[in-house]
Parts: C-alpha cells; structure tokens; sequence
C-alpha cells in the first residue's frame, strides 16, 4: 500500500509544481514528473510478487507462465512514454516560441502583456 | 521469491527527493538535470519490476528528454525567476495537495484494491496463455502492442505524429516577408 | 549550428555506426527479446543527433537531408495503415495474416517484425526532426533581420 502511497505523493508534488510556479520551463518539469508518478503507478500494479518478466524462451517449463507479471500494462505503458516524449517537445516548442515573443519564461510577465 | 519491496522504497524515497529538488531550486538547469536523475531511477525501477522493454525505452528517452530540455531552454536564459511569490496560489496549491493525499489514503485502504504484488489478471490471463501460439512471438508484451492490440497502437502513434506535426508547425522559419512590408509596418 | 572539438568528432565517428546497428538489432529482435520498435527508434534517433551535436546540423543533414526524414516519417505511418487494411482483405483489421514461420527464428510471427519496422522508421526519424527544429531555430526571425539592417 506504502508504494501506491509514495506514487501519488509523486503525482501530487508534480501538480504542485505545475500550479504554483511562475516559470513556463517549471511548469513543463511538474507535467514530466506526472507522467513519471503515472507510468510507474501502472507497472506497480501489475507486478506479481516473484514474478519474472513475460518474455518466453524455448527450454522455460510451463509453469514458469505463472509467473509471468502482468504484460497488459507494460503494453500500455511503453507507448505512453514515447507519447510523452513527443508531447513534452511540442511543450518545449511552446516556451521557445513564447520566450521569442516576449523574452522571458516568466509567467506573470507573459500574462501581464498584451499583444 | 526474492522480495522487492526495499529496493522499490529506496528508489521510489530518491525520486521523491529529486523531485523536491527539481521543484525548488531557483536555477533551471540543477532542475533540469534533477528530473532526469528522477527518470534514471524510474527506469531502474522498472527493471526491478520485470518490465525490460519499459526499462530500455525510459532509458534511452531519459537521454532525449535531458538533450531536449537543455538544447531547447536552457541555453536561451538559464537565469531563474526571481519575483514574489504568489501566496494565493501556494496556498491554494498546497490545500489540493493535501485533498489528494487523503483522497488517495481513502482509496488505497479501501478493500476491493489488489494489493501490492497481487494483481488482477483477468484479461491478461488470455494473452499469456495464447500469446506464444497465436502469434509466435516470445515477448508477450510486443505480441500484445502489435498483435491483439495493434488498433491502439495505431492510435498511439496518430497521437505521436500529431504533437510532432504540432511542434514543427511552431518551429518553422516565419514566412519570408519583402522588405517594403516592413518598411510600411 | 557548430559542431564540437576534434576530440569529439573523432569519438563520434567510431561510435556513431555501432549505435544505428544496435538500434537496428533491437528493433529486428523485438519479438524474441526485450525492446521492439520505439526503443529501437529512439536509439537510432539518438545516433542521429548525436553526429548533430558533434558534427553540426550540416553533416548531419548530409547523412540523413530533412526531405528523406520526412518522407520517412510519413511513409513509417503510412506502413502501419496498410499492414492493418491488407489484414481487411483477408478478415478483420490488423488480421495477422503473413506466413507465421518457426517459433523463436527471426522471421517468425507474421505481422509483427514488419510493423515494428514501421514504428521504428516512424518514432526515429520524426524524434530526429523536431530534435533538428529545435536545436537549429533561429532565434532572430527574418523581419527583425531586416528591422536591425534598416535601423
């Protein structure tokens, strides 16, 4: 339970960051850190205690399949972390663009100017 | 039946710490470097957790994410912002920490939630079974990307060519404008 | 954008070879062992970008020109469709419908090692494009270039 536990306190420090700090570079770090808190809560739950990895060889005895921890997950997750890669470049393009426009990553100046 | 679980609390305890870190620091590089150590744990975590294909992918996209952040931030203004702070919204930041915190103890004492090391196999149970025969690949987990759930797969990857599509769309050169229009504006 | 020292080029010519075949075992093996077509992807973007680093953008682009990346990126997703609509033909969408071959051999399993070709060229080179977006913007547009020549 601890270990769900500790997940969430990742996932919360990460909306934390998101919410309360006023540089744009900040706000990108809290969303990596959810993603982060999120994939690992997903393996967590799939783990089998003792379990090996789901991987099958030709000389494994066919009990070893019981074994085997939960593949579902991992599927899922192993895509959503190349999605986060791909979704924190376009973040990354934002702030370039923003810090362009206005010349700083300070989110209380951007807001403040117009135009 | 080797038990994981003191390994998992040291590295889940670091991350914790490095994100701390990350998070209140005042320069943006230590911040930078300290999510990516946050990263390099997550992906020792996941050995641990018998998860090899997800430990090699968080490994090699923790290398991108660190090249990115710095190529792309970094050396435009690595000076930190330095103004007051906003004490509503720490404030405000801080009560839905908490609301989550608890929120999240409720659920997790709750009965009915596996426990940690138990999971609820029920449509997995299928794809370990007939994983091997149906498609004869030995990682189950690419047989279930590729195979049995090859449609989401397809959708993953609609979602990784459009935030490509979208950062190169904000990335490119601005249109070539003639002289006499800027001379006019 | 410049490149590196000589120390740092040379290192990189050694190495820069034996990451693309290490990228490309992982994504040929994926079924038999760990890996598959993202990390195999990734891997072989990162051998890209690290002759970028090196290097600079200019050699980099003589290796792999921004045109071929592109037409890579579409043509891994446009692979992708066309595996699953020739499933269509013979029954469902993403019917797994190759010649399935001999368990624990490379060319086993149908679909799956062609797909992951296509994830690969799909996840590489588009990682490969925005890395090179990124890194070689130009922070000064061209109408502030013409503004400071004016003034």
């Amino acid at each position: 339970m601890t270990v769900y536990f500790l997940c969430v306190v990742l996932l919360t420090m990460g909306l934390y960051c998101l919410v309360a700090k006023k540089n744009i570079v900040k706000k990108v770090l809290g969303i990596v850190i959810m993603d982060y808190a999120v994939n690992l809560y997903l393996i967590i739950i799939g783990y089998k205690t003792g379990g090996v990895a789901p991987i099958i060889e030709a000389d494994m005895p066919l009990s070893t399949l019981e074994r085997f921890v939960d593949p579902l997950p991992q599927a899922l997750v192993l895509t959503s972390i190349v999605i986060g890669l791909g979704v924190m470049s376009l973040m990354v393009a934002m702030c370039i663009r923003l810090y362009e426009k206005h010349g700083t990553f300070d989110m209380s100046v951007i807001s403040k100017l117009r135009g | 039946m080797a038990n994981i679980a003191p390994q998992l609390y040291a590295l889940l305890v670091f991350m914790v710490i490095g994100s701390i870190v990350a998070i209140e620091t005042r320069n943006l590089l230590s911040a930078v470097i300290s999510v990516s150590a946050v990263g390099f744990a997550l992906s020792v975590a996941f050995l641990f957790l018998g998860a090899p294909d997800i430990a090699i992918t968080q490994l090699v996209v923790e290398v991108l994410v660190l090249i990115i952040l710095i190529r792309g931030t970094i050396l435009l203004d690595n000076t930190a912002v330095d103004t007051h702070r906003d004490t509503l919204a720490v404030v405000t930041s801080l009560i839905f920490f908490g609301l989550i915190l608890g929120f999240g103890a409720m659920i997790f004492g709750s009965r009915g939630f596996p426990e940690f090391g138990q999971p609820v196999m029920r449509v997995s149970k299928v794809y370990v079974q007939t994983g091997l025969p149906a498609t004869y690949a030995a990682n189950i987990v690419t047989a279930v990307i590729l195979d049995f759930r090859a449609y989401d797969t397809l959708g993953e990857a609609t979602v990784l060519f459009t935030s490509i599509l979208g950062a190169l769309a904000l990335l490119r050169r601005e249109g070539k404008v003639s002289r006499e229009e800027v001379v006019a504006a | 954008m410049k490149g590196m020292t000589l120390i740092v080029k040379t290192i990189t010519d050694f190495v820069a070879g034996f990451i693309v075949i290490f990228g490309a075992y992982i994504v040929l093996y994926g079924h038999l062992t760990p890996g598959g077509g993202f990390a195999g992807g990734v891997i072989v973007a990162c051998a890209f970008i690290l002759l970028m680093l090196a290097h600079g953008s200019d050699v980099a682009f003589s290796k792999l020109p921004e045109k071929v990346a592109h037409v890579m990126d579409s043509a891994g997703a446009l692979a992708f469709l066309g595996i699953g609509w020739f499933g269509m033909t013979m029954g469902f969408f993403f019917m797994n419908s190759f010649g399935r071959g001999e368990m624990f051999k490379l060319f086993s399993s149908g679909m799956i090692l062609p797909l992951n070709i296509a994830v690969a060229f799909k996840v590489g080179s588009s990682l490969f494009l925005v890395f090179s977006a990124l890194a070689i913007f130009r922070r000064r547009s061209f109408r502030a270039m013409i503004e400071d020549e004016l003034a």
